[in-house]
């Protein structure tokens, strides 16, 4: 094993999942024999706040927060929110993201606009970019909701862990009666180029 | 066997394998979660107490008696439980008693950012500061071992990067050796009046003196010696960031920051070139190294504001800084209040009404966010009520009538009723309004005397708000229908008029309550795209689920995102072409 940390950042909107998928990420590390730290901030998360987790793993992980400049992957949830935290991802890091906007309430209430060209920003400063339509292919998949797990699918098929500890994770975090829908939309995920 | 704990729940777990048989505490963030979690123990009886300072005597009620007992907080609680904390420092214990504390670096979520450290040393009680989950599940089962050698509470430090942080824990078992609980009575050690308490303060003065001492040889005040140019003495969370951005350095970690390991602090000062000290907030570990006459660099490069990161602790020893993205400035996104809230029409009603809104701590306080904009102060749990009796004291009648205190449910119960007591038999005028959501929401929906049931999801008695209000003296006294605007209003600005207390209680729970039969959403409404002439009145509450679509008819429209609404009706009151209408 070797002694490279590998930083993923979550970034979205409170009540989006976020902390969810981080909580399915650090099983998955755990289970494929790695060291594994994850920090958040909630509290206010439910209240459609940012929100950003920061997942790190390797043979020993010190700080569980990813420093400025180092993450591998920027696992997006909304556009604006990944935009946002782009200077936690180093140059030439990969972004996966939900190909959806979010109004803040500034922007609800009219008083200012939600930024032009959030995606193509983001493909500026790193062009290893996958946008993804997580709402359409999670109903695709059969539920609306389990877009997360879409976007899950698509993040572990840049990462070298072996299939089967995804699917253990999933097994283990996701409801039983959810789990049939969550493992196709992971699999849709996992075939997207 | 290994599991991936939070830093609370590895506490939670840790408290589980030291044999605790009481958990008490009053929510706070980022303290929350542990007593969240000890309810997974049944061996442990787990309940929120109504505020700290309950939270501690119930705990220490327990060890008095023989039992270990947790008690767990944020850091600003730890303020309103400093006054039994202080004098258990001169009791010490019978049964271990480890106290949490839980501080805010960065004010994530918090009013203030004080440094929990400084109440060991003011209190004389040691205190233990674990760097992850690992450390969290073993420094809590050595605080009781501390505990009851040295006849001491306890304080166990976490931060919010520790409490909320998660990592690899393996996991023990609960020790057999659980301390029973029985009657044994020693006035001299635990009736603390003037002649007793002047014998005990001399046993604290030896105790601190004799674990400064031993703490030279505990395992978790290490060394661990790499180049010996730059030595760092450090503890919890910035333990791990200097790991991360000095890999080389040498390090002084201690696990036990009050008393200080002096003669080992000494011991390795003398090893390294260059000494510093890292720590987040004040200069604790430092001002006491630079009073034993070593020489350390600390705050001259570390901030005292705000929480560390790894590039902070880079940036401060004046290394590179990584390239990263710039970014251009974009809308904030703050939290707010979910659609379908019950504090909404209150606080559009105050901002109409021009009130001079005394605030407090909870959800509400998000009425202070543009556009209600109606929250004027917040300054701690249950200082709205006080406040307003001070302010209308001293202004003009009728500026007077403009004062509200706000206040939720679970703050009332804490420390707001004492408030109440003293605006009533001081004769002060002005409007008290309980929002009764029926919830400590805040925090993530917890249980209070309130809401009718405990902790361990017990049915229980509900403290009746209005008999309560009636029976400390307050003669007026009105229950509302938050979500009736024209209800609202009338009665808000009635009791405002009126030159007396009165206490305004609004009755409808909060939307995230999921125990059912409480809270029921009605139908989601929708925006009829004919009707609506993008007069923008609907905005004005900010609820989540209406957007204006600038793009939408001549000048913009509303839109009601189905998904979101609640149905609470709300925005429709304030839509005068009856626009806002039942989705079909």
């Amino acid at each position: 094993m070797s002694d490279k940390v590998t930083n993923i950042v979550l970034v979205g909107v409170g009540g989006q999942g976020i902390l969810l998928a981080a909580e399915i990420l650090s099983e998955t590390f755990m289970l494929a024999g790695f060291d594994v730290k994850k920090s958040e901030i909630h509290g206010m998360s439910q209240r459609g706040g940012s929100v950003v987790s920061h997942v790190r793993y390797g043979k020993e992980v010190f700080s569980p927060m990813v420093p400025e400049g180092e993450g591998d992957i920027l696992f997006g949830f909304e556009l604006m929110e990944s935009y946002r935290y782009l200077s936690l991802l180093k140059p030439g890091g990969t972004v996966v993201v939900n190909d959806l906007c979010i109004a803040p309430p500034s922007v609800l209430v009219g008083q200012e606009t939600y930024p032009a060209d959030m995606a193509l920003k983001i493909q500026e400063f790193c062009p290893d970019c996958l946008l993804v339509d997580g709402q359409n292919l999670a109903i695709e998949a059969g539920n609306a909701r389990a877009a997360n797990t879409v976007l899950l699918g698509a993040v572990s098929k840049r990462l070298d862990i072996e299939e089967k500890y995804w699917i253990e994770a999933i097994e283990k975090m996701v409801p039983k009666k959810a789990l049939e829908v969550n493992l196709k939309a992971f699999q849709m995920g996992r075939g997207l180029k | 066997m290994k599991e991936i704990l939070s830093g609370n729940e590895a506490i939670a777990r840790g408290a589980y394998e030291a044999g605790v048989k009481v958990a008490c505490a009053y929510p706070g963030t980022p303290s929350t979660e542990i007593l969240e979690n000890t309810i997974r123990y049944r061996e442990i009886d787990s309940s929120w107490a109504t505020n700290e300072k309950v939270a501690l005597e119930v705990g220490i009620g327990a060890s008095f008696v023989g039992a270990r007992s947790l008690v767990t907080m944020k850091h600003v609680g730890v303020n309103v439980a400093a006054d039994p904390l202080f004098t258990l420092s001169y009791t010490g214990v019978n049964g271990g008693l480890v106290l949490v504390c839980a501080d805010d670096p960065e004010l994530h979520s918090s009013q203030n950012e004080q440094d929990s450290r400084n109440y060991a040393k003011f209190a004389k009680v040691p205190m233990l500061e674990p760097g992850d989950s690992q450390e969290c599940l073993e420094f809590t089962k050595l605080a009781y071992e501390i505990s009851e050698k040295y006849d001491t509470p306890v304080l166990l430090r976490t931060t919010t990067r520790i409490s909320h942080s998660k990592s690899v824990v393996n996991l023990g078992e609960r020790t057999d050796q659980v301390r029973e609980a029985k009657i044994e009575k020693n006035a001299a050690k635990f009736v603390m009046l003037p002649g007793n308490a002047r014998v005990r303060h001399v046993v604290v003065e030896d105790r601190t003196v004799q674990l400064s001492k031993d703490g030279c040889n505990m395992p978790i005040n290490r060394v661990e010696m790499r180049d010996a140019k730059v030595g760092v003495i450090t503890a919890g969370i910035s333990y791990q960031h200097v790991r991360e951005a000095l890999p080389e350095a040498s390090v002084l970690k201690l696990g036990m920051v009050h008393p200080l390991p002096f003669d080992l602090i000494r011991e390795f000062a003398a090893k390294v070139e260059k000494l510093y000290v890292v720590e987040e907030l004040d200069p604790f570990i430092e001002e006491q190294v630079k009073a034993i006459g070593i020489p350390v660099i600390g705050k001259e490069i570390i901030s005292i504001c705000g929480e560390l990161t790894p590039g902070r602790v880079r940036k401060a020893f004046g290394l590179p800084e990584n390239a990263q993205a710039a970014v251009e400035k974009l809308p904030g996104r703050p939290p707010n209040m979910c659609p379908g809230c019950p504090h909404r029409g209150v606080f559009y009603t105050l901002n109409q009404l021009k009130a001079y809104v005394s605030g407090d701590i909870g959800c509400y306080t998000l009425g202070f966010m543009p556009p209600l904009s109606a929250m004027d102060t917040c300054v701690c749990m249950g200082a709205s009520i006080g406040m307003a009796t001070g302010a209308a004291k001293v202004l003009s009648p009728e500026e007077r009538k403009k004062v509200v205190a706000v206040i939720g449910d679970s703050t009332f119960l804490h420390t707001g009723i004492n408030g109440l007591m003293d605006m009533v038999y001081n004769k002060g005028a002005a409007t008290v309004i309980i929002l009764d959501n029926r919830i400590t929401a805040m925090t993530g929906r917890q249980e209070n005397p309130g809401s009718g049931h405990t902790l361990m999801n017990d049915p229980t008695n509900a403290v009746d708000f209005e008999l309560l209000c009636k029976a400390i003296g307050v003669k007026n006294v009105r229950t509302i229908n938050p979500l009736d605007l024209d209800e609202c209003r009338t009665v808000i600005s009635e009791e405002m008029e009126r030159p007396e207390t009165s206490v305004i209680i609004t009755d409808k729970p909060c939307v995230l309550i999921k125990r059912e039969g409480i809270f029921k959403a009605g139908a989601p409404l929708q925006v009829v795209d004919e009707s609506c002439t993008g007069c923008r009145a609907c905005l004005k509450i900010g609820c989540p689920a209406i957007e204006w679509v600038p793009a939408s008819g001549k000048k913009g429209k509303a839109h009601i995102d189905p998904l979101l609404c609640n149905g609470c009706d709300v925005c429709s009151q304030l839509c005068k072409f009856s626009a806002i209408q039942e989705a079909k």
